[in-house]
Protein backbone atom coordinates (compact mmCIF):
# COMPACT_ATOMS: atom_id res chain seq x y z
CA UNK A 1 0.00 0.00 0.00
CA UNK A 2 1.52 3.31 -0.83
CA UNK A 3 1.03 6.96 0.25
CA UNK A 4 -0.47 7.52 -2.94
CA UNK A 5 -3.93 5.43 -2.22
CA UNK A 6 -4.30 6.95 1.36
CA UNK A 7 -3.49 10.61 0.44
CA UNK A 8 -7.08 11.54 -0.62
CA UNK A 9 -9.36 9.76 1.72
CA UNK A 10 -6.55 10.61 4.68
CA UNK A 11 -7.23 14.32 3.62
CA UNK A 12 -11.05 13.77 2.95
CA UNK A 13 -11.26 12.55 6.51
CA UNK A 14 -8.67 15.13 7.86
CA UNK A 15 -10.89 18.06 6.81
CA UNK A 16 -14.11 16.72 7.84
CA UNK A 17 -12.83 16.28 11.66
CA UNK A 18 -11.90 19.60 12.05
CA UNK A 19 -15.85 20.89 11.43
CA UNK A 20 -16.68 20.86 14.61
CA UNK A 21 -14.15 23.23 15.67
CA UNK A 22 -14.99 25.64 12.86
CA UNK A 23 -18.73 25.46 13.38
CA UNK A 24 -21.01 24.89 17.01
CA UNK A 25 -24.09 25.32 15.24
CA UNK A 26 -26.39 21.92 16.16
CA UNK A 27 -28.10 22.13 12.45
CA UNK A 28 -24.74 21.69 10.93
CA UNK A 29 -23.47 19.03 13.11
CA UNK A 30 -27.14 17.24 12.54
CA UNK A 31 -26.72 17.07 9.07
CA UNK A 32 -23.08 16.08 8.73
CA UNK A 33 -23.85 12.92 11.12
CA UNK A 34 -26.78 12.50 8.57
CA UNK A 35 -24.32 12.24 5.81
CA UNK A 36 -22.03 10.22 7.81
CA UNK A 37 -24.53 7.47 8.39
CA UNK A 38 -25.47 7.49 4.72
CA UNK A 39 -22.13 7.40 3.86
CA UNK A 40 -20.94 4.09 5.85
CA UNK A 41 -24.52 2.58 4.73
CA UNK A 42 -23.36 3.90 1.24
CA UNK A 43 -19.64 2.31 1.41
CA UNK A 44 -21.76 -0.95 2.63
CA UNK A 45 -23.44 -0.81 -0.45
CA UNK A 46 -20.30 0.11 -2.91
CA UNK A 47 -18.07 -3.33 -1.84
CA UNK A 48 -20.88 -5.52 -2.88
CA UNK A 49 -22.28 -3.23 -5.58
CA UNK A 50 -18.98 -1.08 -7.04
CA UNK A 51 -16.21 -3.56 -6.59
CA UNK A 52 -18.18 -6.72 -6.50
CA UNK A 53 -20.85 -5.95 -9.14
CA UNK A 54 -23.80 -7.47 -7.31
CA UNK A 55 -26.39 -4.36 -7.19
CA UNK A 56 -28.53 -4.63 -4.17
CA UNK A 57 -31.90 -3.02 -4.04
CA UNK A 58 -32.27 -4.03 -0.44
CA UNK A 59 -29.73 -2.40 1.77
CA UNK A 60 -32.14 -1.59 4.19
CA UNK A 61 -32.52 -5.37 5.17
CA UNK A 62 -29.01 -5.02 7.00
CA UNK A 63 -29.34 -1.30 8.25
CA UNK A 64 -32.53 -2.26 9.47
CA UNK A 65 -31.22 -5.95 11.16
CA UNK A 66 -28.26 -3.24 12.94
CA UNK A 67 -30.53 -0.24 14.19
CA UNK A 68 -33.38 -3.36 15.45
CA UNK A 69 -30.52 -5.42 16.83
CA UNK A 70 -29.15 -2.77 18.60
CA UNK A 71 -32.17 -1.49 20.24
CA UNK A 72 -33.50 -4.02 20.93
CA UNK A 73 -30.66 -5.72 23.01
CA UNK A 74 -30.93 -2.76 25.01
CA UNK A 75 -34.70 -2.34 25.44
CA UNK A 76 -35.55 -6.24 25.71
CA UNK A 77 -32.17 -8.02 26.79
CA UNK A 78 -30.36 -5.02 28.99
CA UNK A 79 -27.42 -5.30 27.20
CA UNK A 80 -25.02 -1.99 27.06
CA UNK A 81 -24.90 0.05 24.15
CA UNK A 82 -21.26 -0.54 22.86
CA UNK A 83 -22.01 -4.60 22.93
CA UNK A 84 -25.21 -4.25 21.55
CA UNK A 85 -23.68 -2.24 18.63
CA UNK A 86 -21.28 -4.70 18.13
CA UNK A 87 -23.52 -7.74 18.36
CA UNK A 88 -26.23 -5.47 15.61
CA UNK A 89 -23.04 -5.34 13.11
CA UNK A 90 -22.44 -8.89 13.56
CA UNK A 91 -26.14 -9.82 12.97
CA UNK A 92 -26.24 -7.61 9.87
CA UNK A 93 -22.99 -9.63 8.25
CA UNK A 94 -24.72 -12.92 9.22
CA UNK A 95 -28.25 -11.70 7.38
CA UNK A 96 -25.84 -10.77 4.36
CA UNK A 97 -24.16 -14.09 4.40
CA UNK A 98 -28.13 -15.47 4.50
CA UNK A 99 -29.26 -13.90 1.55
CA UNK A 100 -26.25 -14.36 -0.11
CA UNK A 101 -26.19 -17.92 0.02
CA UNK A 102 -30.21 -18.31 -0.83
CA UNK A 103 -29.27 -15.35 -3.58
CA UNK A 104 -26.36 -16.59 -5.28
CA UNK A 105 -26.23 -20.51 -4.95
CA UNK A 106 -29.60 -19.98 -7.10
CA UNK A 107 -27.38 -18.25 -9.34
CA UNK A 108 -29.44 -14.51 -9.62
CA UNK A 109 -27.56 -11.81 -10.74
CA UNK A 110 -28.26 -8.38 -12.17
CA UNK A 111 -31.64 -7.16 -11.69
CA UNK A 112 -33.35 -10.40 -10.46
CA UNK A 113 -30.66 -10.11 -7.82
CA UNK A 114 -31.61 -6.71 -6.76
CA UNK A 115 -35.37 -8.01 -6.76
CA UNK A 116 -34.78 -10.50 -4.80
CA UNK A 117 -32.95 -8.37 -2.08
CA UNK A 118 -35.79 -5.72 -2.12
CA UNK A 119 -38.00 -8.48 -1.65
CA UNK A 120 -36.08 -9.40 1.58
CA UNK A 121 -35.60 -6.03 3.22
CA UNK A 122 -39.65 -5.54 2.25
CA UNK A 123 -40.24 -8.82 4.12
CA UNK A 124 -38.37 -7.67 7.24
CA UNK A 125 -40.17 -4.50 7.26
CA UNK A 126 -44.11 -6.00 7.28
CA UNK A 127 -42.54 -8.14 10.00
CA UNK A 128 -41.24 -5.96 12.36
CA UNK A 129 -43.64 -3.48 11.54
CA UNK A 130 -46.55 -6.22 12.83
CA UNK A 131 -44.61 -7.98 15.86
CA UNK A 132 -45.39 -6.77 19.37
CA UNK A 133 -41.74 -7.77 20.00
CA UNK A 134 -40.26 -4.95 17.97
CA UNK A 135 -42.19 -2.35 18.85
CA UNK A 136 -44.88 -2.69 15.95
CA UNK A 137 -45.65 -0.02 13.99
CA UNK A 138 -45.18 2.53 16.99
CA UNK A 139 -41.39 1.90 16.81
CA UNK A 140 -38.93 1.92 19.64
CA UNK A 141 -37.26 4.69 21.89
CA UNK A 142 -34.74 4.33 23.48
CA UNK A 143 -34.50 5.29 27.19
CA UNK A 144 -32.25 9.26 27.18
CA UNK A 145 -29.43 8.42 29.85
CA UNK A 146 -26.43 10.79 28.42
CA UNK A 147 -23.79 8.34 29.52
CA UNK A 148 -20.68 7.70 27.43
CA UNK A 149 -21.06 3.93 29.03
CA UNK A 150 -24.51 4.39 26.76
CA UNK A 151 -22.94 5.43 23.68
CA UNK A 152 -24.65 8.58 24.13
CA UNK A 153 -23.11 11.96 24.99
CA UNK A 154 -23.88 15.41 25.30
CA UNK A 155 -22.03 16.59 22.66
CA UNK A 156 -23.31 16.29 19.00
CA UNK A 157 -19.37 16.52 18.51
CA UNK A 158 -17.99 13.33 19.91
CA UNK A 159 -20.91 11.27 18.74
CA UNK A 160 -19.84 12.93 15.33
CA UNK A 161 -16.24 11.53 15.56
CA UNK A 162 -17.27 8.50 16.36
CA UNK A 163 -19.20 8.14 13.11
CA UNK A 164 -16.04 9.64 11.09
CA UNK A 165 -13.68 7.08 12.42
CA UNK A 166 -16.28 4.87 11.75
CA UNK A 167 -16.01 5.93 7.66
CA UNK A 168 -12.33 6.51 8.04
CA UNK A 169 -11.83 2.45 9.20
CA UNK A 170 -14.51 1.44 6.23
CA UNK A 171 -12.16 3.59 3.67
CA UNK A 172 -8.78 2.30 5.28
CA UNK A 173 -10.59 -1.38 4.89
CA UNK A 174 -11.69 -0.47 1.19
CA UNK A 175 -8.60 0.73 0.37
CA UNK A 176 -6.91 -2.65 1.42
CA UNK A 177 -9.57 -4.58 -0.03
CA UNK A 178 -8.81 -2.82 -3.33
CA UNK A 179 -5.17 -3.39 -3.12
CA UNK A 180 -4.71 -7.10 -2.01
CA UNK A 181 -6.01 -10.67 -3.45
CA UNK A 182 -9.73 -10.05 -2.45
CA UNK A 183 -9.77 -7.03 -4.60
CA UNK A 184 -8.96 -8.65 -7.52
CA UNK A 185 -10.62 -11.76 -6.96
CA UNK A 186 -13.59 -9.38 -6.64
CA UNK A 187 -13.46 -7.38 -9.63
CA UNK A 188 -12.73 -10.98 -11.90
CA UNK A 189 -16.31 -11.92 -10.85
CA UNK A 190 -17.57 -8.44 -11.35
CA UNK A 191 -16.18 -8.57 -15.25
CA UNK A 192 -16.24 -12.25 -15.99
CA UNK A 193 -17.38 -14.99 -13.57
CA UNK A 194 -16.58 -17.82 -15.67
CA UNK A 195 -13.26 -16.61 -16.51
CA UNK A 196 -12.43 -15.85 -13.17
CA UNK A 197 -13.61 -19.55 -12.31
CA UNK A 198 -11.02 -20.53 -14.43
CA UNK A 199 -8.03 -18.94 -13.30
CA UNK A 200 -8.81 -20.95 -9.51
CA UNK A 201 -11.43 -18.02 -8.18
CA UNK A 202 -14.53 -19.57 -6.00
CA UNK A 203 -16.45 -16.62 -7.06
CA UNK A 204 -19.22 -18.15 -4.83
CA UNK A 205 -17.16 -17.97 -1.62
CA UNK A 206 -15.90 -14.45 -2.98
CA UNK A 207 -19.19 -13.35 -3.39
CA UNK A 208 -20.47 -14.43 -0.07
CA UNK A 209 -17.47 -12.72 1.59
CA UNK A 210 -18.20 -9.53 -0.06
CA UNK A 211 -22.01 -9.73 0.61
CA UNK A 212 -21.36 -10.18 4.30
CA UNK A 213 -18.97 -7.73 4.65
CA UNK A 214 -21.07 -5.59 2.66
CA UNK A 215 -23.94 -6.06 4.89
CA UNK A 216 -22.09 -6.02 7.97
CA UNK A 217 -20.65 -1.74 7.65
CA UNK A 218 -24.26 -1.08 6.38
CA UNK A 219 -25.57 -2.54 9.72
CA UNK A 220 -23.26 -0.40 11.96
CA UNK A 221 -24.64 2.86 9.69
CA UNK A 222 -28.23 1.33 11.43
CA UNK A 223 -26.20 0.98 14.75
CA UNK A 224 -25.35 4.50 14.95
CA UNK A 225 -28.78 5.57 13.57
CA UNK A 226 -30.50 4.11 16.50
CA UNK A 227 -27.55 5.71 19.33
CA UNK A 228 -28.09 8.88 17.77
CA UNK A 229 -31.71 9.54 17.58
CA UNK A 230 -32.55 7.08 19.85
CA UNK A 231 -35.47 6.03 18.31
CA UNK A 232 -36.59 3.99 15.17
CA UNK A 233 -39.33 2.19 13.13
CA UNK A 234 -39.69 -0.23 10.83
CA UNK A 235 -40.43 2.61 8.17
CA UNK A 236 -36.80 4.23 9.00
CA UNK A 237 -34.71 0.95 9.64
CA UNK A 238 -36.10 -1.27 6.89
CA UNK A 239 -37.51 1.59 4.60
CA UNK A 240 -36.58 1.37 1.27
CA UNK A 241 -35.55 4.90 1.52
CA UNK A 242 -31.68 3.92 2.88
CA UNK A 243 -31.38 1.17 0.09
CA UNK A 244 -32.05 3.82 -2.29
CA UNK A 245 -29.55 6.31 -0.34
CA UNK A 246 -27.08 4.12 -0.18
CA UNK A 247 -26.99 3.21 -3.93
CA UNK A 248 -27.66 6.60 -4.87
CA UNK A 249 -24.33 7.98 -2.95
CA UNK A 250 -22.13 5.04 -4.13
CA UNK A 251 -23.00 6.09 -8.12
CA UNK A 252 -23.39 9.92 -8.09
CA UNK A 253 -20.03 9.78 -6.01
CA UNK A 254 -17.98 7.05 -8.12
CA UNK A 255 -19.32 3.37 -8.02
CA UNK A 256 -15.93 1.09 -7.44
CA UNK A 257 -14.33 3.75 -6.28
CA UNK A 258 -12.48 4.21 -2.56
CA UNK A 259 -14.36 7.55 -1.54
CA UNK A 260 -16.83 7.57 -3.64
CA UNK A 261 -19.73 6.62 -1.51
CA UNK A 262 -18.61 9.28 0.93
CA UNK A 263 -18.58 12.05 -1.62
CA UNK A 264 -21.73 11.10 -3.04
CA UNK A 265 -23.45 11.35 -0.11
CA UNK A 266 -21.55 14.87 0.99
CA UNK A 267 -22.87 15.65 -2.61
CA UNK A 268 -26.30 14.60 -2.63
CA UNK A 269 -27.28 15.88 1.17
CA UNK A 270 -25.76 19.08 0.43
CA UNK A 271 -27.36 19.85 -2.52
CA UNK A 272 -30.52 18.49 -0.92
CA UNK A 273 -30.68 21.07 2.26
CA UNK A 274 -29.60 24.14 -0.37
CA UNK A 275 -32.61 22.80 -2.74
CA UNK A 276 -34.68 23.09 0.75
CA UNK A 277 -33.37 26.37 1.41
CA UNK A 278 -34.47 27.63 -1.88
CA UNK A 279 -37.35 25.72 -2.94
CA UNK A 280 -38.70 26.65 0.54
CA UNK A 281 -41.79 24.23 1.66
CA UNK A 282 -42.13 21.86 -1.48
CA UNK A 283 -42.23 18.66 0.63
CA UNK A 284 -39.63 16.20 -1.69
CA UNK A 285 -38.23 18.84 -3.32
CA UNK A 286 -34.91 17.24 -2.74
CA UNK A 287 -36.23 13.65 -3.65
CA UNK A 288 -36.63 15.20 -7.47
CA UNK A 289 -33.27 16.46 -7.34
CA UNK A 290 -31.56 13.18 -6.13
CA UNK A 291 -33.64 11.63 -9.33
CA UNK A 292 -32.21 14.64 -11.75
CA UNK A 293 -28.56 13.77 -10.32
CA UNK A 294 -29.16 10.46 -10.75
CA UNK A 295 -30.06 10.56 -14.16
CA UNK A 296 -26.94 12.96 -14.90
CA UNK A 297 -24.72 10.25 -13.45
CA UNK A 298 -25.53 8.00 -15.47
CA UNK A 299 -26.03 9.52 -18.53
CA UNK A 300 -23.00 12.13 -18.25
CA UNK A 301 -20.61 10.89 -15.64
CA UNK A 302 -21.08 7.10 -15.24
CA UNK A 303 -17.78 7.11 -12.86
CA UNK A 304 -19.43 9.61 -10.63
CA UNK A 305 -17.53 12.44 -9.17
CA UNK A 306 -14.56 10.63 -8.38
CA UNK A 307 -14.25 8.67 -11.60
CA UNK A 308 -15.00 11.87 -13.52
CA UNK A 309 -12.08 14.10 -11.44
CA UNK A 310 -9.75 11.20 -12.19
CA UNK A 311 -10.24 11.06 -15.85
CA UNK A 312 -9.96 14.86 -15.91
CA UNK A 313 -6.44 14.67 -14.06
CA UNK A 314 -5.64 11.82 -16.42
CA UNK A 315 -6.38 14.08 -19.80
CA UNK A 316 -4.44 16.92 -18.43
CA UNK A 317 -1.46 14.64 -17.81
CA UNK A 318 -1.22 13.16 -20.89
CA UNK A 319 -1.78 16.42 -22.22
CA UNK A 320 0.85 18.47 -20.61
CA UNK A 321 3.07 15.90 -21.93
CA UNK A 322 2.80 16.04 -25.37
CA UNK B 1 -1.05 -37.28 -16.72
CA UNK B 2 -4.51 -36.82 -17.56
CA UNK B 3 -7.13 -39.56 -18.39
CA UNK B 4 -9.99 -38.90 -19.76
CA UNK B 5 -12.35 -41.91 -19.81
CA UNK B 6 -15.29 -42.88 -21.44
CA UNK B 7 -16.91 -39.11 -21.06
CA UNK B 8 -20.63 -38.22 -22.14
CA UNK B 9 -22.28 -35.53 -22.37
CA UNK B 10 -26.32 -35.29 -22.82
CA UNK B 11 -27.89 -32.21 -23.61
CA UNK B 12 -31.66 -32.82 -23.75
CA UNK B 13 -31.75 -34.92 -27.25
CA UNK B 14 -28.10 -34.03 -27.98
CA UNK B 15 -25.49 -36.45 -27.01
CA UNK B 16 -22.64 -34.01 -27.72
CA UNK B 17 -19.81 -35.97 -26.40
CA UNK B 18 -20.45 -39.73 -26.46
CA UNK B 19 -17.94 -41.71 -24.87
CA UNK B 20 -14.73 -40.23 -25.59
CA UNK B 21 -11.31 -41.05 -24.43
CA UNK B 22 -8.24 -39.64 -24.26
CA UNK B 23 -4.96 -39.45 -22.55
CA UNK B 24 -2.40 -37.03 -22.38
CA UNK B 25 1.34 -37.83 -20.63
CA UNK B 26 3.42 -35.22 -19.21
CA UNK B 27 5.51 -33.19 -21.72
CA UNK B 28 3.41 -33.82 -24.63
CA UNK B 29 1.54 -31.25 -27.43
CA UNK B 30 -1.73 -33.60 -27.86
CA UNK B 31 -4.10 -32.02 -29.92
CA UNK B 32 -7.78 -32.17 -30.51
CA UNK B 33 -9.18 -31.53 -34.13
CA UNK B 34 -12.52 -32.22 -35.68
CA UNK B 35 -15.07 -30.20 -37.37
CA UNK B 36 -17.75 -27.87 -36.59
CA UNK B 37 -19.69 -28.49 -33.64
CA UNK B 38 -17.78 -32.24 -32.72
CA UNK B 39 -17.99 -31.39 -29.18
CA UNK B 40 -14.19 -30.48 -28.23
CA UNK B 41 -15.05 -27.38 -26.54
CA UNK B 42 -17.95 -29.13 -24.65
CA UNK B 43 -15.20 -31.79 -23.92
CA UNK B 44 -12.91 -29.36 -22.56
CA UNK B 45 -15.76 -28.37 -20.48
CA UNK B 46 -15.85 -31.78 -19.05
CA UNK B 47 -12.22 -31.87 -18.32
CA UNK B 48 -11.78 -28.13 -17.12
CA UNK B 49 -14.93 -28.29 -14.55
CA UNK B 50 -17.33 -25.92 -15.87
CA UNK B 51 -20.10 -28.66 -16.76
CA UNK B 52 -20.46 -32.03 -15.49
CA UNK B 53 -20.21 -35.56 -17.56
CA UNK B 54 -23.58 -37.35 -17.31
CA UNK B 55 -21.14 -40.37 -17.73
CA UNK B 56 -17.15 -40.96 -17.39
CA UNK B 57 -14.78 -39.83 -15.14
CA UNK B 58 -11.65 -37.46 -15.77
CA UNK B 59 -8.95 -38.23 -13.55
CA UNK B 60 -5.65 -36.20 -12.92
CA UNK B 61 -1.93 -37.28 -11.94
CA UNK B 62 -4.07 -40.10 -10.27
CA UNK B 63 -7.04 -38.42 -8.94
CA UNK B 64 -10.43 -38.58 -9.36
CA UNK B 65 -11.27 -35.09 -10.59
CA UNK B 66 -14.94 -35.59 -11.81
CA UNK B 67 -16.62 -33.90 -8.98
CA UNK B 68 -14.58 -31.32 -8.47
CA UNK B 69 -15.37 -27.60 -9.59
CA UNK B 70 -13.62 -25.45 -12.01
CA UNK B 71 -11.59 -23.62 -9.59
CA UNK B 72 -10.83 -26.72 -7.40
CA UNK B 73 -8.95 -28.09 -10.58
CA UNK B 74 -7.04 -24.47 -11.53
CA UNK B 75 -5.54 -25.29 -8.40
CA UNK B 76 -4.94 -28.76 -8.98
CA UNK B 77 -3.16 -27.36 -11.84
CA UNK B 78 -5.47 -27.31 -14.59
CA UNK B 79 -6.17 -23.87 -16.69
CA UNK B 80 -7.83 -23.23 -19.97
CA UNK B 81 -8.20 -20.71 -22.46
CA UNK B 82 -11.53 -19.81 -23.57
CA UNK B 83 -12.95 -20.23 -27.68
CA UNK B 84 -14.20 -16.65 -27.32
CA UNK B 85 -12.02 -14.57 -25.42
CA UNK B 86 -12.97 -13.87 -22.17
CA UNK B 87 -10.96 -10.62 -20.87
CA UNK B 88 -11.55 -8.74 -17.45
CA UNK B 89 -13.23 -6.05 -20.09
CA UNK B 90 -12.27 -2.79 -16.98
CA UNK B 91 -9.32 -4.02 -15.81
CA UNK B 92 -5.73 -3.30 -17.38
CA UNK B 93 -3.45 -6.10 -18.38
CA UNK B 94 -1.24 -6.08 -15.44
CA UNK B 95 -4.60 -6.55 -13.04
CA UNK B 96 -5.94 -9.29 -15.87
CA UNK B 97 -2.74 -11.26 -15.45
CA UNK B 98 -2.44 -10.70 -11.78
CA UNK B 99 -6.07 -12.43 -11.21
CA UNK B 100 -3.96 -15.76 -11.83
CA UNK B 101 -1.26 -14.96 -10.34
CA UNK B 102 -2.65 -14.18 -7.11
CA UNK B 103 -3.64 -18.51 -6.97
CA UNK B 104 -0.30 -19.77 -5.55
CA UNK B 105 0.74 -16.00 -4.50
CA UNK B 106 -1.84 -14.15 -1.94
CA UNK B 107 0.83 -11.44 -1.37
CA UNK B 108 0.20 -8.67 -4.25
CA UNK B 109 4.02 -7.52 -4.93
CA UNK B 110 4.79 -10.91 -5.80
CA UNK B 111 1.57 -11.49 -7.63
CA UNK B 112 2.04 -8.05 -9.71
CA UNK B 113 5.85 -9.71 -10.50
CA UNK B 114 4.68 -13.28 -11.72
CA UNK B 115 1.98 -11.51 -13.38
CA UNK B 116 4.57 -8.59 -15.07
CA UNK B 117 6.84 -12.13 -15.85
CA UNK B 118 4.02 -14.08 -17.64
CA UNK B 119 3.32 -10.88 -19.63
CA UNK B 120 7.09 -10.65 -20.76
CA UNK B 121 6.76 -14.39 -21.78
CA UNK B 122 4.01 -13.59 -24.12
CA UNK B 123 5.08 -10.10 -25.26
CA UNK B 124 2.89 -8.17 -23.46
CA UNK B 125 4.95 -5.84 -20.94
CA UNK B 126 4.55 -2.77 -23.16
CA UNK B 127 0.61 -3.08 -22.94
CA UNK B 128 0.89 -3.62 -19.03
CA UNK B 129 -1.30 -0.33 -17.98
CA UNK B 130 -3.49 -0.47 -20.81
CA UNK B 131 -7.20 -1.64 -20.35
CA UNK B 132 -7.95 -5.16 -21.91
CA UNK B 133 -10.48 -3.89 -23.83
CA UNK B 134 -7.68 -1.54 -26.22
CA UNK B 135 -6.54 -4.92 -27.15
CA UNK B 136 -6.79 -6.29 -30.36
CA UNK B 137 -7.67 -10.03 -31.15
CA UNK B 138 -4.50 -11.39 -31.14
CA UNK B 139 -3.63 -9.26 -28.29
CA UNK B 140 -6.48 -10.53 -26.36
CA UNK B 141 -5.85 -14.39 -27.49
CA UNK B 142 -1.85 -13.48 -25.78
CA UNK B 143 -3.40 -12.09 -22.47
CA UNK B 144 -5.36 -15.48 -22.40
CA UNK B 145 -2.39 -17.31 -22.51
CA UNK B 146 -1.18 -15.09 -19.72
CA UNK B 147 -3.52 -15.25 -17.86
CA UNK B 148 -3.80 -19.20 -17.99
CA UNK B 149 0.14 -19.11 -17.49
CA UNK B 150 -0.04 -17.08 -14.61
CA UNK B 151 -1.81 -19.51 -12.41
CA UNK B 152 1.07 -22.12 -13.00
CA UNK B 153 -0.69 -25.48 -14.47
CA UNK B 154 0.90 -28.53 -14.96
CA UNK B 155 -1.43 -28.61 -18.14
CA UNK B 156 -2.79 -25.94 -20.10
CA UNK B 157 -6.11 -26.70 -22.43
CA UNK B 158 -5.88 -24.02 -25.23
CA UNK B 159 -9.32 -24.23 -26.82
CA UNK B 160 -8.51 -22.27 -30.01
CA UNK B 161 -5.72 -19.91 -29.31
CA UNK B 162 -5.29 -19.00 -33.07
CA UNK B 163 -8.59 -19.01 -34.80
CA UNK B 164 -8.88 -15.16 -36.05
CA UNK B 165 -5.28 -14.71 -36.26
CA UNK B 166 -3.53 -13.66 -39.19
CA UNK B 167 -0.59 -15.48 -41.00
CA UNK B 168 1.87 -13.64 -39.23
CA UNK B 169 0.57 -13.72 -36.07
CA UNK B 170 0.17 -17.10 -36.07
CA UNK B 171 3.82 -17.46 -37.09
CA UNK B 172 4.75 -15.51 -34.00
CA UNK B 173 2.71 -17.32 -31.71
CA UNK B 174 3.76 -20.98 -32.28
CA UNK B 175 7.26 -20.68 -31.55
CA UNK B 176 5.55 -18.89 -27.98
CA UNK B 177 3.43 -22.34 -27.62
CA UNK B 178 6.50 -24.53 -27.84
CA UNK B 179 8.14 -22.48 -24.86
CA UNK B 180 5.14 -22.59 -22.70
CA UNK B 181 5.64 -26.74 -23.69
CA UNK B 182 9.26 -26.82 -22.70
CA UNK B 183 9.07 -24.79 -19.71
CA UNK B 184 7.07 -27.81 -18.28
CA UNK B 185 3.76 -27.18 -19.33
CA UNK B 186 1.84 -29.91 -21.17
CA UNK B 187 -0.15 -28.98 -23.62
CA UNK B 188 -4.06 -30.31 -25.05
CA UNK B 189 -5.29 -27.61 -27.53
CA UNK B 190 -7.87 -27.70 -29.90
CA UNK B 191 -7.03 -26.33 -33.34
CA UNK B 192 -8.38 -25.89 -36.41
CA UNK B 193 -5.01 -24.16 -38.34
CA UNK B 194 -3.86 -27.34 -39.62
CA UNK B 195 -0.18 -25.81 -40.39
CA UNK B 196 0.03 -25.17 -36.31
CA UNK B 197 -1.43 -28.82 -35.77
CA UNK B 198 1.59 -30.17 -37.85
CA UNK B 199 4.09 -28.40 -36.24
CA UNK B 200 3.41 -28.52 -32.95
CA UNK B 201 1.34 -32.01 -31.82
CA UNK B 202 2.78 -34.91 -31.03
CA UNK B 203 -0.41 -36.74 -31.43
CA UNK B 204 -3.71 -35.86 -31.85
CA UNK B 205 -7.27 -36.99 -31.49
CA UNK B 206 -10.17 -36.07 -33.87
CA UNK B 207 -13.20 -35.59 -32.45
CA UNK B 208 -17.08 -36.22 -34.62
CA UNK B 209 -20.02 -36.08 -33.79
CA UNK B 210 -19.20 -36.67 -29.81
CA UNK B 211 -16.52 -39.66 -30.32
CA UNK B 212 -13.10 -40.14 -30.98
CA UNK B 213 -13.16 -41.70 -34.59
CA UNK B 214 -9.20 -41.71 -34.78
CA UNK B 215 -5.97 -40.45 -32.84
CA UNK B 216 -2.41 -40.85 -33.45
CA UNK B 217 0.35 -38.94 -35.07
CA UNK B 218 -1.10 -35.92 -37.20
CA UNK B 219 0.25 -37.16 -40.68
CA UNK B 220 -0.94 -40.61 -40.13
CA UNK B 221 -4.11 -39.54 -39.06
CA UNK B 222 -4.57 -36.71 -42.25
CA UNK B 223 -4.77 -39.57 -44.27
CA UNK B 224 -7.13 -41.84 -42.36
CA UNK B 225 -10.55 -42.09 -44.56
CA UNK B 226 -12.34 -41.94 -41.70
CA UNK B 227 -11.10 -38.61 -40.49
CA UNK B 228 -11.42 -37.29 -44.72
CA UNK B 229 -15.03 -38.54 -44.37
CA UNK B 230 -15.81 -36.84 -41.08
CA UNK B 231 -14.78 -33.24 -42.54
CA UNK B 232 -15.91 -33.85 -46.41
CA UNK B 233 -18.50 -36.08 -46.05
CA UNK B 234 -19.16 -40.01 -46.81
CA UNK B 235 -17.53 -41.53 -49.57
CA UNK B 236 -14.97 -38.22 -49.65
CA UNK B 237 -12.11 -40.30 -49.12
CA UNK B 238 -12.93 -42.65 -52.15
CA UNK B 239 -13.46 -39.74 -54.78
CA UNK B 240 -9.83 -38.30 -53.49
CA UNK B 241 -8.39 -41.62 -54.17
CA UNK B 242 -10.07 -41.98 -57.21
CA UNK B 243 -9.17 -38.59 -58.63
CA UNK B 244 -5.47 -39.16 -57.55
CA UNK B 245 -5.01 -42.17 -59.46
CA UNK B 246 -6.72 -40.71 -62.74
CA UNK B 247 -4.17 -37.65 -61.83
CA UNK B 248 -1.18 -40.24 -62.00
Amino acid sequence: MTGRDLLPPALLIGLLALVPWATSSNTMLNFLVTVLIVALAAQGWNLLGGFGGQFSFGHAAFFGTGAYATALLQIRGGVNAWIACLIGIAAGGVVGWVIGVLAFRARLRGSYFALVTLAFAEVLRILTNAADFTGGAAGLLLRLDVRPMNFQFASRAVFYWIALVCVAVVLLLTVMIERGRFGAQLAAVRENEEAARALGVDALAVKLRAITLSAAITAAAGCLYTQYFLYLDANIAYGSWISIEALLAAIVGGIGTVAGPVIGALTLHGLGELTKGFAGDITGVDLVLFGLLLVAAIGFAPLGIVGSLRRLRVVRLSGGAR
Amino acid sequence: MLDVADVSRRFGGLLAVDGASLTVAEGEIVGLIGPNGAGKTTLFAIISGFIAPSKGSIRFEGRDVTREPAHLRARQGIARTFQVVQPFAGLTVRDNIAVGAYLRHPRRQDAINHAEAAARRLGLETMLDRPASDLTVAGRKRLELARALATEPKVLLLDEVLAGLNPSEIRDIIPVIRVIRDGGVTVLMIEHVMQAVMSLCERVYVLAHGRVIAAGVPRDVCADPLVIEAYLGHGAAGRIRAGEVAGA
